[in-house]
């Protein structure tokens, strides 16, 4: 883009700025940006337009990525970013900069009512720029979902289930809620280390407190069954819920080398008796 | 979107120690972009079964290594190629159990199984390389 | 060329395998234990791999393959101390190291052959 097209655009909103202020204010409340807080919008039309022309001034290409958009990007990643935390849409947070363009465009059907030449040119570079930073906010948006996403991820996780000591040599892992691939495979994986650690050689995985198994849940657990046998050591399963054996059976999941018992209770009495302890009971007096 | 930071390093592929030196090297670019210990192991071992392929089966290549970066994502990525026999059919090469160079036959779809994109390009008389790629878990 | 020592206790060999293992490596040491099998009369062989960091599907097959040629001269096989996150990858690449006997460490790998030993 040749300099001059960025003058003329950076020349018009300069000298109509406070009509176009208020032309762009006027859109934002007719297209959907959804509700919010009217002066904050406001406000950042009145910050973001003399940064606009700015960088369309001093800047050499039609690119918003140079440091000459410094500026302009800031301001929108900060309202992009708080745009998200807030819960809006990406369209909401998009519109701010597409809503822009009418009044733009119907200010350089005026001024250049002669120059059809300069009005295309000027349409075109706007458009041009508009839609970059339009993008801009819904990249930023995105990220800082995708962050909000991971965080959660990251404390959901961290809430898995702690492996316990029942006995010597005898680990339990009472799994309670919904699993999903991500979290069983750390908790699977928390158990092993654990077993390295206390050199137990049993671990009871207790699934009564789970709803629902699928295939994929049911393929983590036979890979830990699998996976603490080439360590050395010997998994029970426990609690299985009629249904969800009915699942197993149905989803085709082989569990046939897998000891598995129906309550915590009995794969506890089994593992005592793997580990060389006795039980007896003793009669009260 | 994808770009890369480093200059991807060819490693050669003619002995039984180059296999342990790429080995090694993808361990150390494994931990630079901060993969977690369980994948780091399945990305060396699937390294392993590769480099071994392409040593075993074409009698030697190259090992291609590279990091990658996306916008929040960091990668892993791990080209073998050989100027060998190539594969004829290579349905049946990707099978579990299938081999032909006296091994458990693992090795092409055991590797696949510990990585997250897998892609084999061979043509019979020409070669063969298989690209693979590790990512980062958020 | 290295190799990997091998120490005899009692009527067991102990092997603690402590180098990344190039392919030729492991060859020779399944040669060595099964001629040391015979030699020290030894009726038990413990492999320590805790220091492993990766087993391939070739060391896997090695790791069976010495264990079976251990039976066939009367020792029993016992591979002690794999990691957690070596275990799962073996899993993932569908290798099980069927007919391996796994302790979780030297010591209990120990027991498990004195029980057997007794009976």
């Amino acid at each position: 883009m040749s300099q001059p097209s960025s003058n003329i655009l950076a020349d018009v909103i300069n000298k109509y700025e406070a009509e176009l202020t208020n032309d762009w204010k006027r859109t934002l409340t007719q297209v959907s940006v959804g509700t919010g807080l009217e002066s904050e919008l406001a406000q950042l039309c009145t910050q973001f337009l003399p940064l606009f022309s700015r960088a369309v001034q001093r800047a050499a290409q039609e690119n918003i990525n140079s440091t000459e958009w410094d500026e302009a990007r800031n301001l929108l990643a900060e309202f992009s970013r708080l745009r998200a935390r807030q819960g809006f849409t990406p369209t909401q947070t998009a519109m701010f900069i597409f809503s822009l363009k009418q009044p733009l465009f119907s200010l350089f059907r005026r001024e250049f009512a002669t120059q059809p030449a300069e009005l295309a040119d000027a349409t075109w570079l706007s458009n041009t720029l508009l839609d970059q930073l339009g993008l801009f906010t819904v990249e930023v948006f995105q990220q800082s979902r995708d962050q909000i996403i991971s965080r959660q991820q990251q404390e959901l996780l961290e809430l898995s289930t702690p492996v316990v000591k029942l006995w010597q040599n005898i680990l339990a892992l009472p799994l309670i809620g919904t699993l999903d691939s991500s979290r069983t495979q750390v908790v699977m994986e928390s158990l092993l280390q654990k077993i390295i650690e206390t050199g137990a050689a049993i671990a009871i995985i207790d699934i009564t407190g789970v709803p629902t198994v699928d295939t994929l849940v049911a393929q983590h657990l036979l890979k830990t069954v699998a996976a603490a046998r080439l360590m050395g050591a010997d998994c029970i399963i426990s609690g299985i819920r009629p249904q969800i054996a009915q699942t197993i059976v149905h989803l085709g999941v082989d569990l046939e080398d897998v000891i598995t018992k129906a309550t915590l209770a009995d794969a506890f009495v089994v593992a005592l008796q793997r580990t060389g302890a006795t039980l007896s009971p003793t009669l009260k007096a | 979107m994808t770009s890369d930071v480093q200059i991807p390093s060819a490693m050669p592929l003619y002995t039984d120690d180059d296999v342990v030196r790429v080995r090694a090297q993808v361990r150390q670019f494994a931990v630079e972009i901060g993969l977690s210990l369980v994948d780091q192991t399945k990305v060396v071992t699937a390294a392993s079964e590769l480099a071994r392929n392409t040593l075993r089966h074409a009698g030697g290549g190259e090992a291609r290594l590279q990091i990658l970066q996306r916008e929040n994502m960091r990668g892993l990525h791990l080209a073998f190629s050989d100027r060998g026999p190539g594969i004829a059919d290579i349905g049946l090469a990707m099978t579990d159990g299938y081999t032909s160079g006296g091994g458990l036959g693992l090795g092409l779809g055991g590797a696949k199984r510990l990585v997250d994109e897998f892609e084999l390009t061979t043509e019979v008389g020409k070669g063969t390389t298989v690209v693979i790629i590790k990512w980062k878990r958020f | 060329m290295e190799k990997i020592p091998i120490l005899r206790i009692g009527k067991v060999l102990l092997v603690t395998i402590q180098v990344d293992m190039h392919d030729r490596l492991a060859l020779a040491l399944q040669e060595d234990l099964s001629e040391r099998i015979v030699r020290d009369e030894a009726n038990g062989v413990i492999i320590d791999i805790s220091a492993l960091d990766i087993v391939d599907s070739f060391i896997g097959r090695v790791l069976s393959n010495t264990a079976a040629v251990a039976r066939i001269l009367d020792a029993e096989t016992i591979v002690v101390g794999m990691q957690p996150a070596v275990a799962i990858t073996l899993v993932e690449l569908g290798l099980n190291l069927t007919g391996v006997k796994t302790a979780l460490n030297v010591e209990l790998g120990m027991a498990m052959l004195s029980r057997r030993l007794r009976s």
